[in-house]
């Protein structure tokens, strides 16, 4: 097992070790980000200028562009995959795929996931369902071309759309992905449950693990559902059974209904592992303890448990008993108390704290204040009377937007800035990282924000040309400006992979706890060895021992023995004093 | 090298709060996430049959006495199931080896009386999953269902071999309880599917 032994083939591509597999599924995610990010220049072309032919679009064959320009069908294959890309391939395996293989066994103090091969084989599962995503480009009528929702009958009869083998593919595609993270989830849920280090009990676990553990359960039990519906979907395609054709039958609600059953829970797969990130990132440089831990716990279960409750709010405006739209209103409005629970306590972090405003530190408080604003757009449309005026709108993408760009975007660059030095041993530059979050910070604001008002003009969501419309032309200069500074925020993000990719080789050696933080993470070498750590450590107290009076530092790492207590030999939730 | 020793032996000084062993919590965890995909299917079921106004009553389309016999069938091999786990408990591999035998010859049987009544509907009554949804349904779900009785046969039947070249004792069995608590899972499963498709009428 001692790692010079290895062959290159097994060390760093058919590998089992967890720090190598998070790294290659945030390489793939990279590029899939870079992918789904031209998609999305593209899509904003055509909505500023529909008249005008695209810069470089006469390198396309002429058959997808003609002279450069954008053709109804292409644009709306381009935001089907533009979504589809950025969901399935770039947030959640960033986030669970990546991170999550990174740090469970480094912050639990394991040596790697309980099931190692089982590991590799979720990458090497999920590897060709973006392939097969990535290929649909290539066939014969284009990729799938009906949101990412893939609502039928527009999915299910290729008559729809004139897309034949891309929406086949498409639905094998995401199936393959879903079986990948469900084996992901396994793996993660045993490994947090019985791979924790001598005194790591569960509340002395950062809630960057608690994030990961929550989300792996609702992968695990919400997946499946989208695997069933993916399963009748394609045997309506393909084997001419009639589920969602109601010609033969079958109900076109039934998909809406799995598919948000699933999808619904993923939006807080999208978006808890950033909060968690964001908890450790902030207490880390606010050199603060996080403000109410449990109430953080509390309100992450709650989310998530109120997250399977809620899918009909996606949709009111499908035909639905008036009783039950109300139930889904307050189910969905209930939902916004755990999340205030959740930013009043980031805000307590910060409260008063001795702030660094680090590159990290800054994004993951920018992580907070948009997820804000997506949050409170979120109420908007979830009361059914307020939704049934801007459901389908901008408004409802610009909500998206915030949740989703704003929200896991930004924890994702929290992320990466934050444990860069310990998943590769070198340290990004940070004066190029603090240029990049103010360019990303303003133009992705001006991106998204006036997608608000578009949406209350009523400009709608999916339209190829919106100059058509008498009532969108006064909006239309809107839509330029949010070009333009889409345009620029795409830009801007060379500089972060720039700064990625020049770090990896030249940036300067981290040594162990580069940001003085107190998880077990930070105990081990940077970058890890195989094994993780020289010594299993033992776990003393919680992750968040920032400013404690017991140091003369200001931190306090979790296996650092106390100075005069002895070693712990049972955690204190099975001690006979609290039975 | 020094944890190269160490990570031959990976339960070495990591809490476990919970009896359950790697294994077995990940099977477990598995089954939670299999029923989902089978409540997935079942809920779509619920939803085009009572979507339908002329959904055919199962009695009269489908054999229900050949399939109440099948469920027997696969019930008993969870009981002959459980006395295999039991055998190997007292140390009697052959006990092992006999009653994985009778539990895998029990599997194969509910497999062939499917196939037989695959083959009756698709040629004597010429159901299909085109025809109608009651045919899409009925393929779907047995056959998902038998795609999981296929998988507890060849699963088992590679339990069965390492336990006839002695890779099980008295202390060291979980693979066996393991493989188990996927073959009751399937079973359950089972009377679920055989009550929804075959009795409610």
């Amino acid at each position: 097992m001692s790692e010079h032994k290895l062959p290159f083939i097994r060390r760093y591509i058919f590998s089992t070790d967890h720090k190598v597999i998070g790294i290659q599924f945030m390489f793939v995610s990279l590029l899939f980000m870079v992918v789904g990010g031209l998609l999305a220049m593209m899509v904003r072309w055509q909505l500023a200028y529909p008249d005008r032919a695209m810069p470089l679009g006469t390198l396309f064959p002429e058959s997808v562009m003609p002279e450069g320009h954008i053709g109804p069908e292409v644009y709306n294959a381009l935001f089907t995959m533009h979504g589809s890309i950025m969901i399935f391939l770039v947030i959640i395996p960033m986030l669970t795929g990546a991170f999550g293989n990174f740090l469970i066994p480094l912050m639990i103090g394991a040596r790697d996931m309980a099931f190692p091969k089982l590991n590799m084989l979720s990458f090497w599962v999920a590897l060709p369902g973006g392939i097969i995503m990535a290929s649909s480009f290539f066939v014969d009528a284009g990729p799938a071309a009906t949101g990412w929702t893939a609502y039928p009958p527009l999915s299910a009869v290729p008559d729809y759309t004139g897309v034949t083998l891309g929406q086949t593919l498409w639905i094998v595609a995401v199936l393959i992905v879903g079986t990948g993270s469900i084996m992901g989830a396994v793996n993660y849920i045993t490994t947090i449950v019985n791979m924790r280090a001598p005194g790591m009990h569960f509340f002395r676990l950062p809630l960057s693990l608690w994030a990961l553990f929550i989300t792996a359960i609702l992968q695990l039990m919400a997946t499946p559902v989208l695997a069933s519906a993916l399963g009748m979907l394609l045997f309506d395609r393909t084997l001419g059974t009639h589920f969602f054709a109601p010609a033969g039958g079958g109900q076109v609600l039934l998909w809406q209904h799995l598919f948000w059953f699933y999808s619904h829970p993923a939006v807080y797969i999208m978006i808890l592992p950033a909060m968690g990130f964001a908890s450790d990132i902030l207490a880390t440089f606010a050199r603060k303890p996080v403000f109410g831990y449990k109430a953080m716990v509390f309100s992450l279960v709650g989310i998530a448990g109120l997250g399977f409750i809620v899918w009909g709010h996606h949709m009111f405006q499908s035909g639905m008993n008036p009783a039950l739209g109300t139930a889904f209103m307050l189910s969905t409005m209930v939902i916004a108390v755990p999340s205030a629970i959740k930013v009043f306590n980031w805000l307590g972090t910060l409260w008063r704290g001795s702030i660094h405003f680090t590159t990290p530190m800054l994004h993951a408080m920018s992580f907070v204040s948009m997820f804000i604003i997506g949050g409170l757009s979120g109420i908007f449309m979830a009361s059914t009377p307020v939704d049934i005026f801007i459901h389908d709108t901008y408004f409802i993408v610009a909500h998206l937007h915030y949740v989703l760009f704003g929200g896991s975007m930004f924890g994702i660059f929290a992320a990466i800035t934050y444990w860069f030095p310990k998943m590769f041993g070198r340290t990004m530059n940070e004066a190029v990282g603090k240029v990049h979050f103010v360019l990303t910070y303003i133009l992705f604001n001006l991106t998204f924000f006036p997608m608000h008002m578009l949406g209350m003009g009523g400009h709608m969501r999916r339209i190829y040309d919106p100059t058509q419309y008498e009532f969108l032309k006064p909006l239309q200069p809107i839509n330029i400006f949010i070009t333009q500074s889409a345009l620029l925020l795409g830009a801007v993000q060379v500089l972060f992979m720039a700064n990625f990719l020049l770090s990896l080789f030249l940036g300067r050696k981290a040594e162990r706890n580069p940001w003085r933080a107190n998880t077990l993470e930070w105990a081990a070498p940077s970058p890890p060895p195989h094994g993780n750590f020289e010594r299993i450590p033992t776990v003393y107290r919680g992750p968040y021992e920032y400013s404690s009076p017991e140091s003369s530092e200001d931190y306090l790492p979790q296996d650092q023995p106390p100075a005069h207590a002895p070693v712990p030999s049972r955690p204190p939730a099975m001690s006979p004093a609290r039975a | 090298m020094a944890h190269a020793a160490a990570m031959s032996h990976p339960q070495e000084a990591y809490e476990n709060p919970l009896t359950p062993g790697w294994g077995k919590l990940m099977m477990w965890i598995f089954l939670c996430s299999d029923a989902m995909s089978f409540v997935g299917l079942l809920a779509a079921y619920g939803a085009v049959r009572l979507g339908s106004s002329d959904w055919p009553i199962p009695s009269t389309r489908l054999d229900v006495p050949l399939t109440a016999l099948n469920t027997f069938i696969l019930i008993c091999s969870s009981v002959t199931m459980v006395k295999a786990l039991s055998a190997i408990r007292r140390g009697d591999r052959k006990g092992l080896v006999l009653w994985l035998l009778g539990t895998i010859a029990g599997g194969s049987a509910f497999l062939g009386i499917q196939a037989f009544e695959w083959t009756h509907q698709i040629v004597v009554e010429g159901l299909s999953i085109k025809t109608s949804l009651f045919g899409a349904t009925f393929f779907i779900l047995t056959g998902f269902h038998g795609c999981h009785v296929l998988s507890g046969v060849i699963y088992l039947s590679c339990i069965a071999i390492r336990g006839a070249r002695g890779g099980y004792t008295a202390e060291q069995n979980s693979p066996v309880e393991i493989a188990g608590l996927y073959w009751h899972f399937v079973d359950l499963i089972w009377i679920l599917v055989f009550t929804f498709v075959y009795l409610i009428s």
